[in-house]
């Protein structure tokens, strides 16, 4: 390679997508609990976008800070 | 390795099945964001050919492996397996079983020592090194020009489920994915490729598992799944992987365990796993002999998970839809009913809510470009390395051959895109572009493994036994597919050999020719004294040891491990 830089991890851009992608289904999941629908999907009662989003959040919270860049500088 | 042929006579349907939320666009357009700023990212570090073209060979065991993987999990892959599980139930397993992880843990111990010593940059580079430029030269060719014809039909096929899924328009799914794909290749090359393929990998284990686990909850588990198949279907059985294999007859794929076993396990899946470029490609980017030997095993353990969100929700899909789902035609001239193939994106819409539901589009969409994505990272390799290098300019600056391989990034991709409007107008052309591509990956799987073992081989027969396994494995499609009833019982072993049967039974014929030819020209021709082979052939390589390495560490233990998950989990669904 010929930039010096060192390479932000790819696991860094990972992290940063389900970070977003997590708070985006959280709320969106939150939104729907409180306003569902007519016709609800099956097994809605479960709320399971709000724990995925959750879960994702957690996940991608983690990588992003985890291989942050200047850790690896 | 399979297709999605179904869908394609969907378009002329015009209900869709989901209706995307305005928070499942911003997810999708957050993925086109980030996936465009990672290659204008990556662009700085791809200076030299082997950093465009083998991202610099610096990729540790665990992001090639997970490339490895998701260069192969596309959404084709996805969309047809789940409808081929609907179809014929967890026989359908046997393609990520028993049709990959032997063939994963041959290519990570007994080739990639051959591939990566070589230092060679591509299959056909290693087929230059062992038997010379006319063996070499022919792989190149055959794999670049089928390489872009998949290219194209996938980014068809992928333009007519997204308007099938999601109602978008043909036009607007091919360009603008195609230009997004262009662009983060042409800038970073394998590097980007790599990149979005480990993103994809997650996008597609978080978009995609809900469904298995919503699915279970709602059927009660494996055991209420079932009775509620059994219910539903009485009569048939959906749910053993080699119970109804004792005879053709048996089951619906009218197949026996023969062919699972020799036409798939030993030589389609072998042939595809251990020389298609566009998963070796990968590989070949490991940082090291251990993280090369490594990768594709780590893979292997997540590709005999896979069947959790491809197989599972299959057969769930026959537990819990209120509606049976019918074959392609029969879907195509009835409205209000579905093909197979539709099983996945219904199963995502009974438990999706918005958001979620965005997550798993994105993940298809995902899975479709890191497969566009891959075809052209090989593409640009096979053609700047394998036939513009050795054929047409064989001295020039390496930074000459990087411009070579960015520019034809982007021809390969707006040829590919005029490929996906002749398939528009011609459907048919994907019965024999799958074809076509096995015809050349069956018998590359004998030349090469003979190459690797057995240093008699000769340069002659290198090349003879290469094209006599092409010519075979076109004659014996030609004879299946246009004279069946008298063929098909001699060249599959029954009259009742489906599609999938007859494609593994080619496989096989097209490697056994390619071996006979190969051995026959081999001690009718002497081989040239003078050609080098170290670092080519098994006994003329000196393959570093791993004995120095705790257990835990040598890809060998990994090996066996993945090897003995594979054999408990067939008994267990036996």
């Amino acid at each position: 390679m010929h930039d010096d830089t060192p390479l932000i991890p790819v696991w860094f851009f990972v992290g940063v997508l389900l970070l977003c992608y997590g708070v985006l289904i959280f709320a969106a999941s939150w939104y729907y609990a409180a306003n569902p629908p007519a016709e609800p999907v099956v097994l809605a009662d479960l709320h399971i976008g709000v724990w995925w989003g959750l879960l994702l959040v957690v996940v991608g919270g983690f990588y992003s800070w985890k291989f942050r860049p200047k850790r690896n500088l | 390795m399979t297709s999605c042929a179904a869908l394609l006579l969907a378009p002329t349907s015009t209900h869709k099945l989901v209706s995307l939320g305005s928070v499942d666009i911003a997810i999708i357009a957050v993925y086109f964001v980030m996936v465009l700023g990672i290659g204008l990212y990556l662009k700085r570090y791809t200076a030299t050919g082997e950093d465009f073209f083998l991202a610099g060979r610096e990729m540790t065991a665990w992001i090639a492996g997970l490339a490895f993987i998701s260069a192969n999990l596309g959404s084709i892959e996805l969309l047809g397996w789940a409808g081929n599980a609907y179809q014929y139930g967890i026989m359908a397993a046997h393609w990520y079983w028993i049709g990959a992880i032997p063939a994963m843990v041959l290519l990570g111990l007994v080739m990639m020592p051959f591939y990566y010593i070589s230092k060679t940059h591509s299959v056909p580079g290693y087929l230059q090194l062992r038997y010379g430029p006319e063996a070499s030269g022919l792989s190149a060719i055959t794999f670049a020009f089928m390489t872009i014809l998949m290219s194209g039909v996938n980014m068809y096929a992928m333009a007519v489920v997204m308007k099938v899924v999601v109602g978008w328009d043909l036009n607007f799914s091919i360009w603008v994915s195609s230009l997004t794909v262009g662009v983060y290749v042409a800038a970073g090359g394998l590097f980007s490729a790599i990149f979005n393929e480990v993103l994809q990998f997650f996008l597609i284990w978080f978009g995609a598992l809900l469904i298995p686990i919503l699915g279970l909850v709602e059927a009660g588990g494996w055991s209420g799944m079932v009775a509620r198949i059994h219910q539903n279907f009485p009569g048939q059985d959906f749910t053993h992987l080699w119970a109804p294999m004792r005879s053709a007859a048996d089951n619906p794929m009218g197949i026996t365990w023969l062919g699972i076993v020799f036409g798939l396990g030993a030589v389609q899946s072998m042939a595809y796993w251990t020389t298609d470029f566009l998963v070796v490609q990968r590989v070949l980017s490991a940082k090291d002999m251990r993280s090369a030997k490594m990768s594709p095993i780590i893979g292997s353990f997540f590709k005999m998970a896979v069947p959790l969100i491809v197989i599972l929700p299959g057969l769930l899909g026959r537990a819990v839809l209120p509606t049976h789902l019918v074959p392609a035609a029969e879907a195509a001239n009835q409205a209000g009913q579905y093909s197979y193939d539709s099983v996945l994106p219904l199963m995502l819409t009974r438990y999706c809510s918005p958001g979620l539901l965005g997550l798993g589009i994105i993940a298809l969409i995902a899975g479709f470009m890191a497969g566009m994505a891959g075809n052209v990272s090989a593409f640009a390799t096979v053609w700047t390395y394998d036939i513009y290098r050795p054929f047409i300019r064989k001295t020039a600056p390496d930074k000459h051959y990087v411009a070579m391989g960015r520019w034809c990034t982007l021809i390969g991709l707006i040829i590919s895109i005029g490929t996906a409007y002749i398939v528009m107008q011609f459907a048919s052309i994907m019965d024999y572009v799958q074809a076509l591509f096995s015809m050349f990956v069956a018998p590359l799987f004998g030349t090469v493994l003979l190459g690797m073992l057995w240093k008699r081989v000769t340069r002659a027969a290198g090349f003879w036994g290469l094209l006599a396994g092409v010519l075979g494995s076109i004659t014996v499609f030609l004879l299946m597919k246009f004279s069946p009833e008298r063929w098909v019982p001699i060249l599959a072993l029954t009259p009742r050999a489906s599609g999938l049967a007859q494609d593994m039974y080619q496989a096989l014929w097209a490697c056994v020719i390619c071996v006979v030819v190969t051995v026959l020209v081999t001690f009718a021709t002497r081989p040239n004294p003078n050609v080098n082979l170290a670092g080519l052939v098994y006994g003329e390589t000196q393959i570093p040891s791993e004995a120095h390495l705790p257990l835990f560490q040598r890809p060998v233990f990994w090996g066996a491990v993945v090897i003995a998950v594979l054999v408990i989990l067939n008994i267990i669904f036996w």
